[in-house]
């Protein structure tokens, strides 16, 4: 079943190149779609389109079969509680003010009454924070601390539990592991591979790191300059007739 | 390093001056507290045959020139002064807070009509706006707050909107957005612990402006009206008696000097605390 539909979508900002030009995909439920492309290729752009937190000039966004391109912000909410993103940043994507628990639990709140958790359960706010610490292999009394005290890959496990912490259908991980170093940037991609499973996730994977999104992802989209140029599945990602855009990208990794 | 959402003020480093300001100011609150509760003279109680006397056991810092305590006066004369200074701080940033973070956070045609608005009662200084006030509304107390209000309620809009202007670009609020909360939940879970230090160093540098506003308007008529004791009020009544009992003007005047030196003080130390450097470091 299609999760996310995407078709001729199009974004050009004031006088300039289309930043999204005429971009089509489909994402199927419960897989990884990866979508390499270089820094400015209109990869995170697209992203915030799909979000619908940044209007578009032309096309269609199906999700689950719902047209959600003119949908206002109130109806929107119903679908929002079925994507999450995580940012490349993890300091930018946490309130340095606020402590881990209450950065955390932002999403529940907001949806507690609309939710049904079958991974989670939501006794008391400490008790959800704690399961949440857990499934991201984080040690549990992390949530007093604020974000300036814990490390960056822990920081980034952190905005993954509040994206897994409504149980999403699909989160749009947006270079999750760009600001890491090599180490954290495995166990973080290792983590996020189980969760997918465990919670039953369907994953956008973006990145310019064409080695994390193969061994992330089934199928793999290829941007350049606002478009997709490729598109193929993991299997496919050595054969003859790649784009040769692709295939350079290949020799660099 | 241990921190707040709301920080407090954090003692490992001995800070002298924060420590004298606050007992400082302690004090003076008790004291004028205390004047509130329990007075032994009538402070506007004019005892013409026992004026200008010098300190007794009846009245520890002596009489003014109609006879009344100077002690009472001073008191309650801080309760005037440091009160309508602090409500009208108060009112200003009560003001220039949601002024602030709706123009930060809405940008675009509410942002500009707010600061369009901002910038008009900006062009105004604010001795010009209480001079005026005074001459539409006559002098006294309740009108120079008031002028103070209208000039210093822009100064936290500002102030609020460049911080939330800042912040509302990160991450973190794009995720409160994607995640369905209201403008309003983001304003004050999100934002609100982001601005509190800012306003609380610039509204404890601008108590003691205001303080000698308040007094300065009150020395030369326009701010407390006699008979009520005000400190700058006391100033201008004791100027005749300058040369034969200069102590009637040193009480008043010293009180002044002091409270504003002991806001100020705190006021350095609250900035030293909200450091945006120090932030950046963490």
């Amino acid at each position: 079943m299609s999760l996310l539909t995407v078709k001729h979508l199009t974004k050009i900002y004031k006088e300039g190149r289309p930043a999204v030009n005429n971009v089509s995909f489909e994402l199927k439920k419960g897989e990884c779609l990866g979508l390499v492309g270089e820094s400015g290729c209109g990869k995170s752009t697209l992203a915030r389109c799909l979000l619908r937190m940044e209007p578009f000039d032309s096309g269609a966004i199906y999700f689950k079969e719902h047209a959600i391109e003119q949908l206002n912000e109130r109806q929107l909410k119903p679908h929002r509680k079925n994507i999450q993103i995580v940012f490349q940043n993890p300091a930018a994507a946490l309130n340095p003010k606020l402590k881990i628990k209450d950065s955390l639990i932002d999403p529940y709140d907001q949806y507690r009454k609309e939710l049904h958790l079958s991974h989670f359960s939501y006794t008391s706010k400490e008790a959800f924070v704690k399961q949440l610490l857990e499934a991201v292999e984080l040690p549990t009394d992390l949530g007093d601390r604020y974000p300036h005290e814990i490390s960056g890959g822990q920081r980034q496990r952190v905005t993954i539990a509040r994206a897994i912490s409504i149980e999403p259908d699909l989160i749009i991980l947006d270079e999750p592991t760009a600001s890491l170093d090599v180490i954290s940037q495995g166990a973080v991609l290792r983590l996020l591979t189980e969760l997918r499973t465990t919670l039953r996730l369907s994953y956008l994977f973006i990145s310019h790191d064409l080695a994390a999104v193969s061994q992330m992802s089934q199928r793999i989209m290829v941007m350049k300059a606002g478009k997709l140029i490729d598109q193929f599945s993991r299997s496919q990602l050595f054969a003859e007739e790649r784009d040769p855009y692709t295939k350079e990208l290949i020799s660099i990794f | 390093m241990k921190s707040f959402s709301i920080r407090l003020p954090n003692m490992k480093k001995y800070h002298w001056q924060a420590t004298f300001g606050f007992i400082f100011l302690a004090v003076v609150t008790a004291a004028v507290f205390y004047a509130f509760f329990y007075l032994r003279h009538d402070p506007t109680l004019t005892n013409l045959e026992g004026g200008l006397q010098g300190r007794s056991l009846q009245h520890p810092l002596g009489t003014d020139h109609l006879g009344r305590d100077v002690l009472t006066r001073l008191l309650l004369g801080g309760q005037q002064t440091i009160g309508s200074s602090l409500f009208a701080l108060i009112a200003a940033v009560f003001i220039g807070i949601p002024f602030g973070l709706v123009s930060g956070y809405k940008r675009g045609i509410v942002d500009r009509v707010f600061m369009r608005i901002a910038d008009g009662f900006l062009a105004f200084p604010d001795t010009i706006v209480a001079i005026v006030l005074a001459g539409l509304l006559g002098p006294g107390i309740g009108n120079l707050m008031l002028a103070i209000v209208m000039v210093k309620w822009v100064s936290y809009a500002r102030l609020v909107r460049s911080t939330v202007l800042s912040e509302v670009q990160k991450d973190y609020v794009l995720v409160a957005r994607i995640n369905g909360l209201s403008a309003g939940t983001i304003m004050r879970k999100h934002l609100v612990p982001h601005i509190i230090g800012h306003v609380l160093v610039m509204a404890s540098l601008d108590l003691g402006k205001i303080i000698l506003l308040i007094s300065a308007f009150s020395y030369i008529g326009l701010g407390a009206q006699p008979p009520t004791p005000e400190w700058g009020a006391m100033l201008n009544d004791s100027r005749p008696y300058f040369q034969s009992m200069p102590e009637l003007m040193i009480y008043p005047g010293l009180a002044i000097v002091i409270v504003v030196l002991f806001t100020n003080m705190l006021g350095d130390y609250f900035r030293d605390q909200f450091d945006v450097k120090r932030e950046v470091r963490q």
